[in-house]
């Protein structure tokens, strides 16, 4: 979407020759009657800052070379912003989760369903975890688990493997960029799973990760790869094992053991959405998911929405002091 | 000063309208979940009333071979309800369910085992049998298990104790790295030492308030369907059928 140069333009002047009709810019006869109807729609909020309408026609006039459309798009764009924040600060009136874990199926039988190409799937799933994790962090949930990859998957065809391997190399990779959604939000990003299952490129680009998000502390993703629950189980028995040993002790407690999960930098999830309607947990967070609220929605995850969050939060409300009350029983 | 006074107070009036209009939009958004739960709540019952009735062709058989292993998860203060937890084990039993493993967190089930393998006629407490576990004078009963949440965490702190021991009996135990010692199939192995069944249920049926398996033990939750049954104390026969029969339409990948 390429941008007329004409930044310097003030909200102003395009108000002026919009009312006048003067200069080379749109006017209000030369718009559609959608946007004209978005015009008015706008205007009393205008009244509390002229600035407000200058620069909606200034989007509109800066994106008038794709014939309105963009600027129509970004005009949405704000108000579903604006109507989203509305909603979410209406649910914050009630308990919020702390901590929500995706299992992202689906996303080939989306391709399927869309009949595209096989690795297309996977990147409208990664566009759809974009805008999850963006609404997450909006509501102000603290920690965010996906499941992106589990050991068993590496036992699908080889190609499909690579090219998962690849397109999360390329994802993982952009997550260092200066506009990515990591610096956004402050987000502290931790790769749990067992780490030395993947190929070298991607696992020192996952490590690079956490390097370089480790000073932030706003909010937190954790992101499962070459994950199992068992596998987690294991590896902290070992590592537990393997400690007391150095220290010629000869006694685990359960303490050492929850201590040396890799998932203990997080508190137990609260809800747990698996996307495409299956019931099952597939080998995910087995072992934290005892007070969790399980939600298993149709929709595959490229079609997940804000509609199945805001359910699923509005259905962890309902059950709130039910949770409480299991947690402090235990 | 004088004029801030009344500002602030009217800023604060204001806020707190505001706060009060959000919390009744909030307590609106709740009443239509409600109501949404209540209306969804009557059909299932009505189809559920159906299918006990036999007038639902689909579920009027069910290929019960396809679930080997039952596991019911119960609410503690469902659990209480011994006479309700009898009539459902009744009732799978009548479907043909030939393994079930009843959990509530507390092991208050545990506690009223022998009651309970009592009012079931032909029920049978599970042994661990291994691997080969279809007898033939089991063919007609019930195999009943009683898990509580001793048997999750508590478990596998017993069995890491065993490879712990197993660990230091290796001449090196500093040296080595353990690969040996601690795998899947050693802990496994290690809980079905400390007495722990390792099989793991194809299907879960959650009675209680939220759809949440409790805590029931991790190692054997894999690849096990969650279903939520609501609650014990308006449990019906046709949402029982219905529960199971969706399980054997399932088909899972396992992650390939």
């Amino acid at each position: 979407m390429c941008r007329r140069e004409n930044n310097d333009l003030s909200g102003n002047d395009v108000v002026q020759s919009f009312i006048t009709g003067s200069g080379s810019f749109p006017t209000f006869a030369s718009l559609n009657s959608q946007l004209r109807i978005l015009v008015l729609s706008l205007l009393p909020s205008t009244i509390s800052d002229p600035k407000n309408l200058g620069t909606v026609l200034h989007f509109i006039y800066l994106s008038s070379g794709e014939g309105m459309g963009g600027g129509i798009r970004q005009l949405l764009e704000q108000v579903h912003r604006l109507s989203r924040r509305s909603l979410f600060r209406v649910l914050s009136m009630g308990p919020l989760p702390t901590h929500l874990a995706f299992i992202m199926d689906g996303n080939r039988r989306y391709a399927k369903k869309r009949g595209l190409e096989d690795g297309s799937g996977h990147k409208a799933g990664f566009s759809a975890l974009m805008s999850m994790l963006q609404y997450c962090y909006e509501l102000g949930i603290k920690y965010v688990t996906v499941y992106a990859f589990s050991i068993d998957n590496f036992r699908r065809k080889p190609e499909e493997v690579q090219s998962l391997m690849d397109l999360m190399l390329e994802k993982i990779k952009s997550l260092l960029d200066k506009e990515s959604i990591v610096h956004e939000y402050g987000i502290r990003v931790y790769f749990i799973g067992n780490l030395g299952l993947l190929n070298d490129q991607v696992r020192a680009a996952a490590e690079e990760v956490m390097k370089a998000t480790a000073k932030n502390s706003r909010v937190v993703l954790l992101v499962c790869v070459a994950y199992n629950s068992t596998d987690e189980i294991v590896q902290a028995v070992k590592r537990s094992c393997v400690e007391k040993a150095d220290r010629d002790v000869e006694r685990i407690q359960l303490v050492d053991i929850e201590e040396n999960m890799q998932m203990s930098v997080a508190p137990e999830p609260d809800i747990l959405i698996r996307s495409s309607g299956e019931t099952r947990l597939s080998n995910f967070l087995l072992w934290q998911t005892g007070n969790s609220q399980l939600f298993s929605p149709d929709a595959l995850w490229p079609e997940i929405g804000l509609r199945h969050l805001v359910w699923a939060i509005l259905n962890f409300q309902r059950s709130h002091s039910y949770l409480e009350k299991k947690k402090k029983q235990l | 000063m004088d004029s801030n006074e009344p500002m602030l107070l009217l800023s604060s009036r204001i806020g707190q309208i505001g706060d009060l209009g959000l919390d009744l939009l909030w307590r609106f958004l709740h009443i239509v979940v409600s109501l949404f739960h209540i209306v969804s709540g009557i059909f299932e019952a009505i189809q559920s009333y159906a299918i006990s009735l036999g007038l639902i062709q689909k579920y009027s058989s069910v290929d019960i071979e396809k679930l080997r292993c039952l596991a019911v998860v119960l609410d503690i203060e469902v659990a209480r309800d011994v006479a309700k937890v009898v009539e459902l084990l009744q009732w799978l039993k009548t479907i043909g369910v030939k393994q079930v493993g009843l959990f509530d967190s507390q092991g208050l089930l545990k506690k009223s085992k022998d009651m309970i393998l009592e009012m079931v006629p032909g029920s049978t407490l599970l042994q661990e049998t291994g691997e080969k576990d279809i007898s033939p004078d089991r063919k007609e009963g019930i195999a009943i298990e009683f898990i509580s949440s001793s048997d999750n965490k508590e478990a596998v702190v017993k069995a890491a104790n065993i490879l712990l021991k197993r660990h230091l009996k290796t001449s090196h135990p500093e040296k080595d790295e353990g690969n040996n010692v601690f795998t899947e199939s050693h802990l496994n192995e290690a809980l079905r030492v400390v007495g722990e069944n390792v099989h793991v249920p194809d299907l879960m049926l959650v009675y209680g308030p939220v759809r949440s398996h409790l805590g029931f033990p991790a190692w054997r939750l894999r690849y096990t369907e969650i279903v939520h049954m609501g609650s014990l104390k308006y449990m019906r026969y046709g949402s029982l059928l219905k529960a199971i029969h969706k399980f054997t339409g399932v088909r899972q990948n396992y992650g390939v």
